[in-house]
């Protein structure tokens, strides 16, 4: 009727919605500071590097200061009668060290928590992990009488553990399964839930809540070797996890429908996920007590630098968020000599202002 | 050959007839929950009202709260639970639609003021009044109420840059929330122990001993704002489109969000200021009433289920361990929350989550 299938075909050519519409939102998404992967690398070699730094200054500052030649002498000509090397190999290097692993731990949950709940404001306690920990340390005090940090580490540990999958479970009841809405609002509701228990069990008894207050700042203050070595496998099986969900969360981020048509098992991706959340921010918070804000801005600002690719964000988040706790406790260490100030208050006020003038100075990158 | 004619028409009229039958559904449905909830929310403040140490007859309650009835009843009833059944009643509604207000204009179901900063800029420095200055009753009252404010207003002046956008709001909110929390934790790592837990039952949102005077400034704000809410709310379901498509239909979305978020900020600030940030009721609410009238905005049901949430949860607190009465804030979270998740799991519609 309209002649050659040829015309036809470029009818239907002219017909079709230009392609600009479709790419438009995802040009328009801002590309972060460094959009090429050689920057990208290098950005995030130079920020190893700054870590690298940032431990060692921990090691050697604090309420003591010790010279670098000291603190390298601890290391490799280690004299037990000489005070200093008591220091840096007895209290510095382990809280360091619990520092590095646990800001590693909050960076990563962080980013993957945003990823799989597809919401700037999901922290990783949301999904009842802070909530559960700390009414386990409650109870911990409270009936067992625990008095010491190593004891709460276990607990923490447990109520953590029991607290996500409770949300997990609750939160995929019914015909979809987990969605992100569901998850939040049944993490949220436990932790209403938990914190409430929590409350009552502080009212009830000031004893708890004399201690507990110390616990829920967030320290690695007095962090011994062995609570380094026990949150450790965790935290490492946790990273290894959460670092091969790149391209996971790039597929979820999309939404489940479109991830769902790229292949992906999504109820599947999103559990693995979230398994790696609850054992990284577990483990974190067992061993220095619950720190909100790192795992919940931290990620925005990797995604500032890289932009929307979860493979890049990810690796950011776990080298960003220790250089933010080491250096916050660092600062928490000296502005108050010879007592201290808990790294859980430091991280927000040296975090917030920087976290404020990136949330105003860019238009961010969208989840 | 186009299928022109009587029967696309027929069909187009189909279509009208279904689309008003189901609005008209969704109008009884919402009827019939804010029926209900106002039956429920009745009862309890009547039950509250008249339950304690010295029962009162529920034929009794009712000439006691008009001033008749015997003076003991009267006296009971007048000085001490009817101004705590009412701050009950209106911190609660309080708490509903500023809960309400703030999910919707973020379009976040976990925006509410507890989690954008605005009740952690009210805690830090009623904390401050406990801790550092030693300050009771009126006085942890005001100072909860100008932090609120002035959180608020840095929060405001941060994220606007060039306009508000929801996404930075909540972000910047996010960052000075974190601040002032961290601030309240130190304070209470600082406090001697007695002030550490006076502070603490002040966070956990408590409607002990409240009288008059904590039900006069909720009570004028909730008279002011709340009608002002649901007028300004008119525009609110554009809103929850995106910017742009709110300006396409003919919003001015600067004005009303700056208005709307100024109303939700005030009524935080005041309920927050009678009884502490009760935990959960704003977050809680919102969702509730959705899920309960099944459409996307529920203002009114919100600060419905606010008020019986609160009510309900303070005569579990008044009752269950007495003559001990917990905080309300303690029992507000075991309430609401095993519902909200009755409530989630139940809705397996695709659409519904």
């Amino acid at each position: 009727m309209y002649g050659s299938p040829n015309i036809l075909g470029m009818a239907i050519k002219l017909a079709e919605p230009p392609v600009r519409r479709i790419t438009a939102p995802l040009e328009r998404r801002p590309k972060g500071l460094f959009s090429s992967p050689p920057a990208r690398t290098l950005g995030l070699l130079g920020s190893a590097v700054v870590l690298g730094c940032v431990t060692l200054a921990g090691v050697a500052y604090g309420s003591k200061q010790i010279p670098f030649g000291t603190v390298l002498d601890a290391f490799f000509n280690y004299n037990p009668a000489l005070n200093d090397h008591l220091i840096v190999r007895s209290l510095r290097v382990p809280r360091n060290i619990v520092g590095l692993l646990v800001g590693v731990a909050l960076g990563l949950s962080g980013a993957v928590m945003q990823g799989v709940a597809r919401n700037p404001l999901a922290d990783p306690g949301i999904l009842g992990v802070s909530a559960g920990a700390a009414l386990a340390v409650v109870i911990a005090i409270y009936v067992f009488g625990v008095a010491t940090l190593l004891g709460y580490v276990w607990f923490a540990f447990a109520g953590a553990l029991v607290a996500s999958l409770v949300v997990y479970f609750l939160g995929s009841l019914g015909r979809e399964g987990a969605t992100p809405v569901k998850l939040a609002l049944a993490g949220a509701a436990i932790t209403a839930f938990l914190g409430s228990m929590t409350s009552a069990i502080l009212l009830v008894d000031v004893a708890t809540l004399d201690q507990y207050r110390f616990w829920a700042v967030g320290s690695i203050a007095g962090r011994t070797p062995q609570v380094a070595t026990e949150v450790a496998p965790f935290i490492l099986a946790g990273s290894i996890m959460a670092l091969a969900s790149g391209r996971v969360l790039n597929a979820l981020s999309l939404g489940d429908d479109v991830a769902r048509s790229l292949g992906q098992k999504v109820g599947l991706a999103r559990a693995f996920s979230a398994f790696a959340v609850v054992l990284l921010t577990g483990a974190a918070t067992a061993a220095a007590g619950p720190i909100g804000f790192v795992g919940l801005t931290v990620p925005h600002i990797a995604r500032s630098i890289t932009g929307p690719d979860y493979r890049w964000i990810l690796p950011y988040s776990a080298v960003l968020a220790p250089i933010l706790l080491l250096s916050s406790d660092i600062i928490g260490r000296v502005v108050a000599r010879p007592g201290e100030v808990q790294v859980g208050i430091i991280t927000a006020l040296v975090g917030s202002p920087f976290f404020v003038m990136l949330v105003r100075r860019r238009k961010l990158a969208e989840l | 050959m186009l299928d022109t004619g009587p029967s696309t028409i027929a069909r187009g009229a189909d279509f009208a007839a279904i689309v008003s039958k189901a609005r008209a559904a969704a109008r009884a449905r919402s009827a019939a929950v804010g029926l209900v909830l106002s039956i429920g929310i009745f009862l309890s403040f009547a039950i509250s009202v008249g339950v304690g140490d010295f029962p009162i007859p529920f034929a009794e309650v009712v000439p006691a709260i008009f001033g008749f009835g015997s003076p003991d009843a009267r006296f009971i009833v007048q000085t001490l639970r009817l101004p705590r059944a009412l701050t009950g009643l209106l911190v609660g509604g309080a708490f509903g639609l500023s809960g309400a207000i703030f999910q919707s204009l973020a379009r976040n179901p976990l925006a509410s003021p507890d989690i954008i900063g605005i009740t952690a800029g009210a805690s830090a420095a009623a904390v401050f009044v406990i801790v550092i200055l030693g300050g009771g009753g009126l006085l942890i009252s005001i100072g909860s109420f100008a932090g609120a404010l002035v959180t608020a207003a840095a929060i405001y002046l941060l994220a606007y840059r060039r306009g508000i956008t929801a996404y930075r709001l909540v972000l910047v909110g996010i960052g000075v929330g974190a601040v002032l929390s961290s601030v309240t934790s130190y304070l209470l790592t600082r406090a001697q122990i007695w002030e550490a837990q006076r502070a603490t039952v002040w966070l956990t949102g408590s409607l002990n001993g409240r009288g008059w005077e904590h039900v006069h400034p909720v009570g004028l704000a909730m008279a002011a704002l709340f009608p002002a809410v649901l007028i300004l709310a008119r525009p609110l379901k554009a809103l929850q489109l995106d910017d742009d498509t709110a300006k396409g239909i003919g919003v001015v979305v600067e004005n009303y969000r700056r208005w709307l978020v100024l109303a939700g900020v005030a009524l935080a600030a005041v309920a927050t200021a009678s009884a502490g940030p009760v935990a959960f009721v704003a977050f809680v609410a919102p969702p509730i009433a959705r899920r309960l009238t099944r459409s996307s905005l529920s203002l009114l049901p919100a600060a419905l289920v606010g008020a019986l949430l609160l009510l309900v949860s303070d005569l579990v607190a008044r009752r269950a361990f007495a003559p001990t009465e917990l905080p309300v804030g303690v029992i507000t979270g075991i309430v609401g929350a095993p519902y909200l998740l009755w409530l989630l799991a139940r809705a397996s519609k695709i659409g519904r989550g």
